[in-house]
């Protein structure tokens, strides 16, 4: 199943513009969309990518919270539950930690639990991404945790085009959505539409075609799997670069036909290399595509370290491009 | 207290203290029943009964309306059929069939009904006071004149999630009321071993009005709820309500021997002094609202509903089995 792709010569606006565009247009459409978070109005994030918001929207719709993030999570799923369409804004993806009992015990259950009747609405939109000098606990890619948990939507976008139609579709969802956005790519650039559209959850999108090698890559590693393709076509390599976009609901057909064509795959992602959401694609491939496989299906994560401060240390801890480089190189007998 | 006992009962109709008695019987039947299909081997899993505490239940939801929003807990059945519930249904949640509330993927701690406003029983210790708080911020943003009920136990008093929420309700003066159900007991801990200082003061210490009453005495439940669901639907903010009670059993069904943590003298007191369908019933007769003999009557008609209950749930389906993956997601 293919989507619309950005036309090359639409208007191009940073990931961060897209993410407010977003919400800016699903506020104005239906006002029972609200944001709430710390520092969300006037300071428009630490980010900055609420700028502006408060100031249309007013202090009702767009709340300032005190710091308490599982009470804000709670209030986003009781205001959810009775209809509203709460964006529960989390700072720092570290902190997804202190909405835990909320998102897992509350949030993801209440449909299921209450046999279908009552729905939950909302947004958890958060960060993700290392190499800002931030040290362990703010720069932790946590995304895994939620993808394990049934009844929630887990989106991990990677270009502002795929933010723009993410977050549209997660505000009108009516399940429970956590949506990570990597903080190193508030400012990259892209084509963005001006007008109305939706990316679909659990549909992946190949970012580069290619025939030798398929990269699954996610979130902030899309942009390193796609440098990483450029430096391999250089010495022959044709590899393939496909974004999930959503970690759950997961495009399995679409890892396994590109890894049935390349015949090889390496899963990179930013989160924590063990028990995390590679271990689960490759094990989708190594089971979807097991008689096309040339090598073993390979996985890139983040170091099983907590993220050290100094940066010569905690850039060791994140897949590069020439690390990714490396490994195809391997995975294709071309060391 | 003080400011309950100013409240003229006699302005209340006989009639809606009789109905109030008839839902605390309801709730101690529908206990009883539940307590039995656990013993005979009819319900899977166990449950957490509510017998002793009815005044409290009944007193809060009383002052309510059809469309106010109630969070309930794992002790939940009382306040579920308070609120207004079909026993039947309830029953059919208990025993896992499809009939239930939840189609039986709930059960006894789950039990949700969007019809008459109960977002739910909550397993999670305090779990719901962000769910009531949530919706309280929905009731303020969508312009109604509804409030939300938060009950929970004083084991609740030692999560975080409470505090955070409070906070909130009052700064943002929301109609929340969170209604402190004091049973005395952690589980199997008495709560003089884990809550530091006054259990009121903790509200209070947020601005939020608060009051506390003798639970086992619906009409100062009821009295005291009315002004505070007044103050609430006229935007005066939330408030706390400390009802003094205790539960007759055990933490769950099957805590029968409870010496090791509390006395049988402790529990006959209790039982015996601070019943609070005797004591309506003793008030009632003595204020010359009633005869002794009609409470014997309400009994009798309550023990047949719950009875007919009970033999539909027995009865109801399980689900199919192709029912357990639908409704992950909506």
């Amino acid at each position: 199943m293919s989507t619309p792709k950005p036309n090359a010569n639409e208007r191009i606006i940073t990931f961060s513009e897209a993410i407010r565009e977003a919400i800016a247009e699903e506020m104005r459409r239906d006002p029972s969309v609200f944001i709430m978070g710390e520092d969300v109005a006037e300071a428009g994030t630490v980010f900055k990518v609420l700028v502006g918001l408060v100031e249309e929207f007013g202090p009702q719709r767009v709340i300032d919270s005190p710091i308490s993030e599982a009470g804000i999570a709670g209030l986003g799923v009781g205001a959810a539950i009775t209809g509203m369409r709460p964006i529960i804004d989390i700072m720092f993806g570290d902190f997804i930690t202190l909405t835990m009992d909320q998102m897992v015990n509350q949030a993801a259950k209440t449909h299921y639990m209450s046999g279908g009747k009552l729905k939950v609405p909302m947004v958890l939109r958060t960060t993700l991404g290392a190499t800002r000098r931030s040290a362990a606990q703010h720069s932790q890619s946590l995304h895994a945790w939620f993808s394990h948990v049934p009844g929630l939507i887990v989106a991990i976008p990677s270009t502002p085009y795929d933010a723009k139609g993410l977050m549209k579709s997660a505000i009108r969802n009516d399940n429970p959505v956590a949506i990570f956005e990597d903080k190193m790519l508030y400012q990259l650039k892209g084509p963005v539409p001006e007008g109305e559209y939706l990316i679909p959850f659990g549909v992946a999108d190949i970012k580069r075609e290619g025939t030798d090698i398929t990269l699954v890559a996610t979130s902030s590693m899309v942009q390193v799997a796609l440098e990483a393709a450029t430096m391999l076509a250089e010495i022959g390599i044709s590899a393939e670069v496909v974004d999930p976009r959503t970690t759950t609901p997961l495009d399995k057909q679409t890892l396994i036909d590109s890894a049935k064509k390349t015949s090889r795959a390496i899963i990179i992602d930013e989160g924590y290399e063990q028990y995390g959401v590679t271990a689960e694609m490759a094990s989708v491939i190594a089971d979807g595509a097991f008689y096309y496989l040339d090598a073993p299906v390979k996985r890139m994560g983040a170091m099983n370290v907590p993220v050290p401060f100094s940066p010569v240390l905690e850039d060791v801890t994140v897949p590069m491009p020439q690390g990714v480089v490396e490994m195809a190189k391997m995975l294709c007998n071309k060391l | 207290m003080t400011q309950s006992t100013e409240f003229d009962y006699d302005s209340v109709d006989r009639e809606q203290w009789l109905h109030m008695y008839e839902q605390m019987c309801k709730i101690r039947s529908f206990e009883e029943n539940a307590n039995e299909l656990y013993f005979s081997r009819k319900m899977p899993g166990l449950t957490h009964l509510y017998i002793g505490e009815e005044a409290v239940a009944v007193g809060v939801c009383e002052a309510l309306r059809r469309e106010d929003y109630i969070t309930s807990t794992h002790r939940g059945h009382g306040h579920c059929v308070a609120k207004g519930a079909s026993l039947d249904r309830m029953f059919a949640e208990l025993l896992g069939k499809e009939a239930g509330y939840c189609r039986g993927k709930g059960g006894s701690m789950h039990i949700a009904d969007q019809d008459t406003g109960n977002l739910g029983a909550n397993a999670i210790v305090g779990g719901s006071a962000g769910i009531a708080t949530g919706a309280g911020l929905s009731i303020k943003m969508r312009g109604t004149d509804q409030v939300a009920i938060c009950f929970f136990g004083d084991g609740a008093l030692g999560q975080g999630l409470l505090y955070e929420t409070m906070n909130m309700a009052q700064l943002w003066k929301l109609p929340v009321i969170y209604v402190c159900e004091n049973n005395l007991y952690n589980e199997y801990t008495h709560n003089r071993e884990t809550a530091a200082g006054s259990l009121k003061a903790r509200a209070e210490a947020f601005g939020i009005h608060a009051e506390e009453v003798n639970g086992q005495d619906v009409r100062e439940v009821y009295s005291t709820m009315l002004r505070l669901v007044e103050r609430s639907r006229q935007g005066e903010g939330p408030a706390f309500l400390l009802c003094q009670t205790y539960r007759f059993l055990g933490h769950h069904v099957g805590d029968v021997n409870r010496e090791y943590y509390r006395s049988k003298d402790e529990e006959t007191l209790w039982k015996t002094e601070r019943d609070p369908l005797k004591n309506l019933a003793a008030w009632m007769v003595e204020a010359g609202l009633a005869e002794a003999t009609i409470f014997g009557q309400i009994e009798e008609d309550v023990q047949a509903e719950v009875a007919a209950a009970v033999e539909f749930a027995l009865n109801a389906p399980f689900p199919e089995v192709s029912e357990v993956t639908e409704n992950v997601y909506a």
